[in-house]
């Protein structure tokens, strides 16, 4: 991994963790419900394992078929799939739709690996992750399984940074701001977050060419 | 479109909303009981550094005729910020407003001029009953996930079972049933929740039949009006528990769930006793292990009367039953308003300790007997009672109409029910409003139901956060 690949995945880590409907808020309101430091704290692992399964995948499928086919195919349909999902995400007025407060870990770990697929986190990696797979040339085979390392080293270091990024925030959230800091600080990231898709997926294309 | 900063009337806790702006105006359902002219949103000036300060400022006319406007919501509120599905940029915009009779839905914008509010969409009572299989729509809540409608009847000529509907959060329309398992749950009336526990629970009135003409005595004497709380889980659908208040208790209705998300209980206000004619009000709350049960916490007996002055429903008896037919907690959970419709009071209890309340204040307006005037007015003798209760955020404020249900207006107040709003400051002593008493022609000749305030109220709301 080049340090342009650690600071992309980094600072994407950085960004999804700060998003609240990433994760953060709920491991607030879980805690505030508990009135506990520790039931807050014991939400982010699984959180955090949910994002790292959303975001393994498109890492994997990455590296997979860029041992099968041409890493300039990859980038580009995937670039374009990807500007296609950001475009949508920017037009569309859907949100997620969940019930149920009332999770176990498990259950915890597979509502972020929804609410990190339905708003694309994986896809967001694929300039890094693609430039990742391409710089293998040996067997298809032996290509695929270091690919798929190397992916998955990449996905575990924005993770790392997503979880921590999210524990410092629900970590104030709870103990300096109080959730008033809502009404005033939840900025509408869905617009940013829509334009960063599409940049991203012109930026795969672009690398390809 | 959406917003780049949260709506500011929404509120992560119930300590934000109740500290948030004074309301400045209040929307309150209006309807024609003949049905010959059109039910209406009547919008009221509540601020009272405004020249037009307890007047009607502004009236939406509906389309048809006959719906019989009756409670109504908001298309979002503060339970858009649970953490869960969270989309904290919708708008607080649109009012959800149910015919309870013509079973068609209305949904009002009052963004552009929030006087007036303009209506951007009609669903016809096919709408609903081929989607959800309900007719007869009554309470509106903003959920997590979609606007939640509940339903007093069936469709395609059933008379029930009633339930919930969901409608979609964007396009309004009806999405189907909401109930995976209803259980036992035939009767239906209002419904609220304790989202962060994922409960939900219902309360029974009566088929259409059962109410539509009127309150039938035999099925009254009969103890077949509802008499028991549902508890439901709120994310599989299914029903839970029944909890049975005892066949004397007929009709529970109004649910008020405590605001504090961490708590697990809520009031019910039960209409009458057959037994004696006396209304009560419930607490819910977690019996041992898993369960649920309700405990008598509030009884207010009948007031013996002169069979005379009594309508022809209760000469047999000689009293006049109070008729607990609403109830209001406020957002701090620690007043209780009640509602007896039938003999002109409105009572409130501190709900600190909600299974001991303690009463702490009365105001006496109409009644069936009494006739008790307004201050403003002390020369009008008036008809109704305090009936719909509305809590302001702040807890400073609560409005009062008079009107019940077309039907049952007539024969308990059979010389005519009239219209009236009225506002109680809660500060101290509870105290009326001499400057505020909207009435008779100022509602254009229409019964006044619920009243909602501009930026939420204690009835509109549910917190993720405590």
């Amino acid at each position: 991994m080049t340090v342009a690949q650690v600071v992309a995945l980094v600072g994407l880590g950085a960004f999804h963790g700060a998003n609240p409907a990433m994760g953060w808020l709920f491991a607030v309101a879980r805690g505030l419900q508990d009135r506990s430091r520790a039931a807050l704290c014991r939400s982010l692992p699984p959180i955090a394992a949910g994002h790292l399964g959303s975001v393994a995948v498109v890492a994997v499928v990455v590296a997979v078929t860029g041992s099968i086919v041409a890493s300039t195919v990859v980038a580009v349909v995937g670039g374009l799939v990807l500007v296609g999902f950001g475009l949508w995400r920017l037009l569309s007025t859907r949100h997620f739709r969940w019930v149920g407060m009332r999770l176990s870990h498990r259950e915890l770990a597979g509502w972020s690996f929804l609410m990190s697929s339905a708003h694309g986190a994986g896809l967001m990696l694929l300039p890094v992750l693609v430039v990742g797979a391409g710089a293998h040339h040996h067997q298809h085979s032996v290509a695929a399984a270091d690919g798929a390392l190397d992916g998955l080293a990449a996905v575990a270091l924005h993770t790392a940074a997503m979880f921590l990024t999210a524990g410092v925030v629900a970590l104030l959230v709870f103990h300096v701001f109080g959730v008033g800091i809502l009404r005033r600080a939840w900025f509408n990231l869905d617009r940013m977050w829509a334009v960063v898709l599409v940049a991203a997926g012109l930026a795969t294309v672009a690398q390809a060419a | 479109m959406a917003l780049l900063r949260p709506d500011p009337t929404f509120y992560p806790s119930p300590r934000e909303a109740a500290a948030g702006p004074m309301e400045q105006l209040a929307y309150v359902a209006a309807f024609d009981r003949s049905a010959t002219r059109p039910d209406a949103i009547a919008v009221v000036d509540v601020d009272p550094a405004s020249a037009s300060y307890g007047r009607v400022v502004g009236w939406t006319d509906l389309p048809y005729l006959g719906d019989e406007l009756h409670h109504f919501g908001w298309n979002a509120c503060s339970s858009a910020l649970c953490p869960t599905a969270a989309h904290p940029h919708v708008e607080r915009r649109y009012l959800i407003v149910p015919g309870l009779r013509s079973s068609r839905i209305h949904v009002l914008d009052t963004k552009e001029n929030p006087r007036q509010p303009k209506v951007v969409k009609v669903l016809g009572p096919e709408e609903l009953a081929k989607r959800a299989g309900y007719s007869r729509p009554h309470t509106i809540h903003c959920g997590p996930d979609g606007i939640y409608l509940s339903a007093l009847g069936g469709a395609d000529g059933a008379d029930g079972p009633g339930g919930i509907a969901v409608l979609d959060h964007t396009t309004f329309e009806v999405r189907g049933a909401w109930e995976a398992d209803r259980g036992p749950q035939y009767l239906a009336y209002d419904f609220w929740w304790h989202l962060t526990q994922d409960v939900l629970v219902t309360s029974e009135w009566g088929t259409p039949s059962m109410v539509e003409d009127g309150i039938v005595g035999e099925l009254l004497l009969g103890r077949k009006y509802g008499h028991a709380l549902h508890f439901w889980d709120l994310r599989s659908r299914r029903h839970v528990q029944r909890v049975d208040l005892g066949d004397q208790y007929q009709m529970p209705l109004e649910l008020r769930p405590a605001h504090d998300p961490t708590k697990q209980y809520g009031f019910v206000g039960v209409v009458i006793s057959v037994e004696d004619l006396s209304a009560s009000v419930w607490v819910w709350h977690r019996s041992d292990g898993d369960g649920w049960a309700a405990t008598k916490v509030i009884d207010i007996p009948a007031e013996p009367a002169d069979p005379a002055a009594l309508p022809d429903l209760l000469k047999p008896f000689g009293a006049v039953p109070p008729l607990v037919t609403d109830i209001a907690l406020s957002v701090d959970d620690r007043s209780l308003y009640v509602s007896c419709w039938g003999t002109g009071e409105l009572k409130r209890y501190d709900v600190t300790d909600p299974f001991h309340p303690r009463e702490t204040g009365s105001v006496r307006l109409g009644g069936i007997v009494r006739r008790t005037a307004h201050p403003a007015r002390p020369d009008l003798p008036l008809a109704g009672g305090p009936q719909m209760v509305e809590v302001s955020r702040d807890g400073q404020r609560v409005y009062l109409t008079n009107s019940l249900y077309g039907a049952w207006d007539d024969q308990f107040y059979p010389d005519g029910v009239g219209a009236w709003q009225a506002l109680l400051h809660t500060s101290g002593e509870l105290r009326l409003d001499e400057r505020f008493f909207p009435h008779g022609d100022d509602f254009r000749g229409l019964r006044v139901h619920q009243t909602r305030l501009q930026g939420g109220d204690a009835s509109s709301d549910s917190y993720c956060f405590p």
